[in-house]
């Protein structure tokens, strides 16, 4: 095959007299980057503002405790039964309320938690949800333990995910 | 008692204070190149919509002396190939050349207190602008002296760029300068500023030769589109890669003190220096016209450092051919035609 049947290459787009002299397209990027210098700036100063989650927000998982200081849960073990990296530990016992069970341990490890929200979903009473809580750093592995005295939390303090798992399940 | 006391008033009033005048640049130099680096950060934060250092002191304006301090704690390596003793050299050779030029580099016309005439400059010399072009020029062999004495392939491509580059942009410098002195008919920076009175700033009397300068000034303080000597994706850190430590922070130090070299060097050259054109006419004291005249040279110092920081995040690295050839193919020829278009102006208006 001769040169002559190649085809020349087509630059998409040849350059103008203007642009070629280059200085007027300088200030064509000052410009833009001095426009981008005053506009309002998206970050959030994170521990001076906080972020506030919209109530779909799977934050770490919490027990729901009723108003007379109980938990909610019937520690029925759905939810543990149901986790995929098994992060959930209920052990079951009864009590005199009408309820007639409430679980004396429940143990989440929240080095194993993946927030998949399972346990929440799963769940035949409304007792475990996802919070909004993200703030999660511990300095070791046995923190990372969330027993009974970290997990329940105040009904009224998660009013806002109640109402939205009810609007939308 | 008193003879002590006459004999160290002798030593602080030598030659009109020079002492004074000197500490008072020097800690006005330090202190800008310490904030040049921080407005560096936050313009370069606004530019790429982020908020910059505001962590160390009010909105983050102490955040240079905590990287100064943070470098001072670091260890201090030499690589095992290096030249110890050029390799130590170097990063103090840079900070002797960007603090000896400021020397003639004048901030206001002369000022009367009490009795005594004090020129606002350290050194009122008749060949100031040879003295910088001499000392700029130094300049590279401390770039180039990094680059070779630290046994690194990147460190010494990074110095063979910057002797390079340098070669290319000081000829149209110096033929930039020439323009400048034909209109002046004097090398004292002084004499330059006062030539330069009402609106004859030489930026718009020759327009060609301002921007060759500028662009020159660019290449030789190593500022971004001109920045080979460093280019971080090729180069790691270019001269500077096998540094750490004190002597880092003289290199960085070096490159910003450099910046305002630059800058009040074509504010002198260019801007008409201390001029406010026709502040004469306002009939205000002569105290406060020259508190004036100070205020408008550091104010033109300060659009010009930003105009530096400004460029530098807005235009990419020139390849090495394209510096080459801007260099020799449009710089120089401008920098000709400049004075050429100077003498003619010689020539019709005598001026």
């Amino acid at each position: 095959m001769s040169e002559k049947n190649i085809p020349a290459k087509k630059r998409i787009k040849d350059l103008t007299l203007l642009e070629k002299v280059y200085v007027p397209e300088i200030f064509k990027g000052l410009a833009l980057t001095l426009k981008t210098m005053f506009r309002p700036k998206f970050t959030m100063e994170y521990p001076e503002e906080k972020f506030i989650p919209p109530s779909s927000y799977r934050g770490r998982p919490i027990l729901v405790m009723e108003k007379n200081g109980e938990e909610r849960c019937v520690a029925c073990g759905l939810c543990a039964r149901v986790c995929p990296p098994l992060a959930i530990e209920v052990q079951a016992s009864e009590t005199e309320n009408e309820k007639e069970r409430y679980p004396v341990r429940f143990e989440i490890n929240m080095l194993r938690c993946i927030f998949c929200g399972f346990c929440e979903e799963v769940c035949p009473e409304e007792a475990i949800i996802m919070s909004m809580d993200y703030e999660l750093a511990f300095t070791n592995r046995e923190d990372a333990v969330y027993g009974k005295d970290k997990l329940l939390v105040p009904v009224n303090q998660s009013s806002d995910k109640i109402g939205f798992l009810r609007s939308y399940r | 008692m008193e003879a002590i006391g006459n004999f160290l008033w002798s030593i602080i009033s030598f030659y009109n204070f020079l002492l004074i005048r000197i500490v008072i640049v020097l800690v006005l130099m330090l202190l800008t190149a310490a904030y040049l680096v921080y407005f560096e950060r936050k313009i370069s934060a606004w530019i790429q919509d982020r908020l910059g250092p505001n962590r160390v002191g009010w909105k983050g304006s102490l955040q240079s002396f905590a990287d100064v301090f943070k470098l001072l704690l670091k260890e201090d390596i030499v690589p095992d190939n290096a030249n110890k003793m050029i390799h130590t050299l170097a990063p103090m050779l840079a900070l002797f050349v960007a603090f000896t030029t400021y020397a003639v580099i004048p901030i206001g016309p002369g000022i009367n207190i009490a009795g005594y005439e004090i020129p606002l400059v350290i050194a009122d010399v008749n060949i100031g602008i040879l003295y910088i072009l001499a000392l700029t020029s130094l300049g590279v062999y401390a770039i180039t002296f990094a680059g070779w004495s630290s046994g690194s392939k990147y460190s010494l491509l990074g110095g063979i760029r910057s002797s390079a580059q340098m070669i290319s942009y000081e000829i149209s410098m110096g033929f930039s300068i020439g323009g400048v002195v034909l209109l002046s008919e004097s090398l004292r920076p002084i004499a330059i500023v006062e030539s330069q009175s009402g609106w004859m700033w030489n930026a718009f009397v020759q327009p060609i030769g301002f921007i060759t300068f500028l662009v020159s000034a660019f290449a030789e303080t190593n500022r971004l589109p001109f920045d080979l000597p460093e280019a971080e994706p090729e180069l790691v850190g270019g001269y500077h890669t096998e540094y750490s430590s004190m002597k880092f922070a003289a290199f960085f130090l070096a490159e910003y003190a450099n910046m305002l070299i630059a800058s009040t060097l074509i504010v002198t050259l260019y801007l008409g220096g201390w001029q406010i054109p026709y502040i004469e006419t306002l009939g205000l004291s002569s105290g406060l016209v020259v508190a004036l005249q100070i205020a408008g040279f550091l104010l033109k110092v300060a659009l010009l450092l930003f105009f530096f920081i400004w460029v530098r995040w807005t235009i990419p690295r020139f390849r090495y051919d394209q510096l080459m050839s801007l260099g020799w193919k449009v710089m120089f020829p401008l920098s000709l035609i400049n004075i050429v278009w100077v003498a003619f102006l010689i020539m019709i208006f005598k001026i």
